[in-house]
């Protein structure tokens, strides 16, 4: 399969992606390599995972990465309340402790976290181990093994091998510098804010049924504004909710009526400050300048 | 941009790559064998005679930061067509890299340079920018606004006393500022939780029963420090101080930040980190060009939102800045910056030499507005006065 192919496939299930990220996406699956997807929240990072699962037909093992995840939630943890039952249980049988032990530490009392059950899976599953620049230093080592090996070592039963290698994505939001050893399993790409053309194709994609007219005014405004200074700015999943909630009240045109343009903004500024910063004025002049 | 030339026979598509490699090695990218290796065979996955193909495979394989990706498609052009010679669209944005480059190249090969020279290093950079530039030690109280394109000789600034001294006290200061505790647990003899785990296995030899109960706590952490150096015309009396502090607090502990800043700012933490002193000096004195000029902390402060606090503040860091507080931008713009700083989770300190004066108030416009942004203000004309600081820094 070519990367057009794949480019092509993610059109059809009606996710825009460029150039560079189709052949990024593509060298990721042909090499067996991590990819590392970073760019400003909401231009469709962890929608590339869920996608990628899709078109594959296969499962996304998901792992929301915050600060203080461990090893015991991310990877594999023990079922304590088992052991200890079990040991209760054996108490009085003639097992050794070495058999004993062999006996608690067995995959039986493993409880499998994200990380371990992606690479137990016996068809290939999409891993999507989303915002890791959220989880701190230490968990970024725990990583390392698993994205350049596929493998995870267990103190207690040995080294876990991956039984199918599966799809990585990492994103990150760049909250926090990755370490150079992360990136360098890695394939990279950034994904930035869609130019005029390619978030007007996103747009007619997913909301078939809206105007052509409306459809030029709402990107030309969700990208004026992002050149205004913000905050937080729109992405992409704002400005198709933004697009749905002027279908849903029945607006045509954007210049027609200000004062439903102004109340609608919440679908695309997030904060108090941003709120402020774009006035009826503002949001006037951003308009206008389409027309 | 370095320009790489071919080798005059390469045998094969190995060696070409070979050779682009090496050519990205020269820019900074730092890409190794096992990239190379990769890229080959990532070759056998596309259409390898079109050269918009080969790129985007390369750009995924090579470029590991948004830096590298933006600078990757100049590189690639450079080295595949026409043998790294600039085409007119090109240059502009060639020739910036390159003057750049050459600054960075002359600043480490300023090491080499016989150190009887006071100022040798500095004067044949910008020869253009102002000739006549006098070497002076001393600065000058220059209007507002204005850069001060004389460059200072910062060796003058910091002796290795003033350094052993500060280096002590920022060490104190750090070691007072570690109050938060992780969220992560470690194996204590005293803690407030039991490690399963380890209970668990020890018990094993005792029939089941856990006789020996181990424990975790929550171990501190130290607290990120990024440090804010106002180095304009009237805060240069106290630099010497201060530059010798902040040599102090970034060498003591690596994740440490710091930048100085007059009319523009500049992150210096690499640079202070430098093992070489000499060079870190010839270094630090390149950057500061306009040291000692004027004053715009309330522009450098959003210019430090927008480029750096995303990725050095968070909830664990404390900003210190240290500045006078003479501003020249209007304090209201002061305000939203710390504002917005203050939103990131951090806390900030600010040190005022000024308030070390009897019968000071902090009446100056940009000072008042950033007072109520403020976790700490306290005065700081001395390094005795800085390590008074130390009860204070428990309490934040």
């Amino acid at each position: 399969m070519s990367w057009q192919t794949l480019q092509q496939q993610l059109l059809d299930q009606n996710y825009v992606a460029s150039d560079e990220l189709s052949m990024a996406l593509h060298l990721s699956i042909e090499l067996g390599r991590p990819l590392l997807l970073e760019g400003a929240a909401g231009v469709g990072k962890t929608e590339v995972a869920k996608m990628l699962a899709q078109l594959k037909q296969c499962q996304l093992i998901r792992l929301q990465c915050y600060e203080g995840l461990d090893a015991s939630s991310a990877i594999y943890e023990w079922n304590y309340q088992r052991q200890l039952l079990s040991v209760r249980a054996h108490q009085d049988s003639s097992l050794s402790v070495d058999e004993l032990e062999d006996h608690l530490f067995s995959e039986k009392y493993l409880l499998r976290r994200p990380l371990l059950e992606a690479i137990s899976q016996a068809a290939p599953p999409v891993l999507l181990i989303d915002e890791v620049d959220r989880a701190d230093e230490e968990f970024e080592a725990y990583l390392l093994e698993l994205l350049s090996d596929f493998q995870i070592s267990i103190p207690e039963m040995g080294t876990v091998q991956a039984l199918s290698r599966p799809m990585v994505i990492l994103t990150s939001n760049g909250s926090r510098d990755l370490s150079d050893a992360l990136r360098r399993r890695c394939l990279y790409s950034f994904v930035d804010y869609p130019d005029i053309r390619t978030e007007m194709s996103i747009l007619q994609r997913r909301l078939p049924h809206i105007e052509q007219r409306l459809a030029t005014q709402v990107v030309g405004f969700v990208q004026a504004l992002r050149r205004e200074e913000l905050e937080k700015n729109p992405g992409i999943a704002e400005t198709l909710d933004w697009a749905a909630a002027l279908l849903g009240l029945g607006v045509v045109d954007l210049a027609a009526d200000p004062q439903v343009l102004q109340a609608t903004l919440v679908c695309l500024l997030k904060t108090q400050a941003d709120k402020a910063a774009v006035p009826t004025e503002v949001a006037q002049r951003l308009s206008g300048n389409l027309a | 941009m370095k320009v790489t030339r071919f080798v005059a026979r390469a045998s094969g598509v190995a060696e070409r790559m070979t050779g682009f490699m090496a050519h990205l090695r020269d820019n900074g990218l730092p890409v190794g064998v096992s990239d190379t290796s990769r890229v080959l065979h990532a070759l056998t996955c596309i259409d390898v005679c079109s050269d918009e193909e080969v790129r985007l495979a390369c750009k995924a394989v090579c470029a590991r930061t948004a830096d590298q990706y933006d600078q990757f498609d100049d590189l690639f052009k450079a080295y595949w067509s026409n043998g790294g010679r600039e085409k007119p669209g090109l240059h502009s944005a060639l020739s910036h890299q390159l003057s750049r480059n050459n600054r960075q190249s002359r600043a480490h090969s300023g090491r080499e340079l016989p150190s009887s020279g006071k100022s040798a290093q500095v004067d044949d950079v910008d020869e253009s920018e102002d000739g006549d530039a006098a070497q002076s030690g001393e600065g000058k109280l220059i209007a507002s606004g204005s850069r001060n394109l004389e460059k200072l000789d910062l060796r003058e600034l910091m002796t290795p006393e003033s350094v052993e001294k500060a280096e002590r006290i920022a060490t104190q200061l750090a070691s007072a500022m570690r109050d938060r505790h992780s969220r992560r647990r470690r194996r204590a003899n005293r803690g407030s939780r039991l490690d399963l785990r380890k209970v668990l296995r020890a018990s094993l030899s005792t029939g089941g029963e856990p006789l020996q109960l181990f424990r975790t706590r929550r171990p501190d952490r130290p607290v990120n420090i990024v440090a804010l150096l106002d180095v304009s015309g009237s805060m240069l009396v106290y630099s010497r101080v201060f530059l010798a502090f902040l040599k102090g607090l970034v060498s003591h502990d690596r994740s440490t930040d710091a930048y100085l800043f007059h009319t523009s700012l500049v992150r210096v933490s690499d640079v202070m980190r430098d093992n070489d002193t000499l060079r870190a000096v010839n270094r630090l004195s390149l950057m500061a060009q306009g040291f000692g000029g004027g004053t715009r902390i309330a522009a450098n402060l959003q210019q430090f939102n927008r480029q750096y606090a995303a990725q050095c503040v968070t909830g664990r860091s404390v900003v210190i800045i240290f500045s006078d507080g003479y501003d020249t931008d209007p304090p209201e713009q002061m305000a939203s910056a710390l504002a917005r700083l203050k939103r990131r989770g951090c806390r900030i300190i600010w040190l005022n030499p000024l308030k070390g004066w009897k019968d000071y108030a902090p009446v100056a416009a940009g000072m008042a507005a950033a007072l109520p942004f403020l976790d700490l203000f306290a005065a700081a004309n001395t390094l005795d006065s800085l390590s008074a600081l130390e009860p204070h820094l428990h309490d934040l």
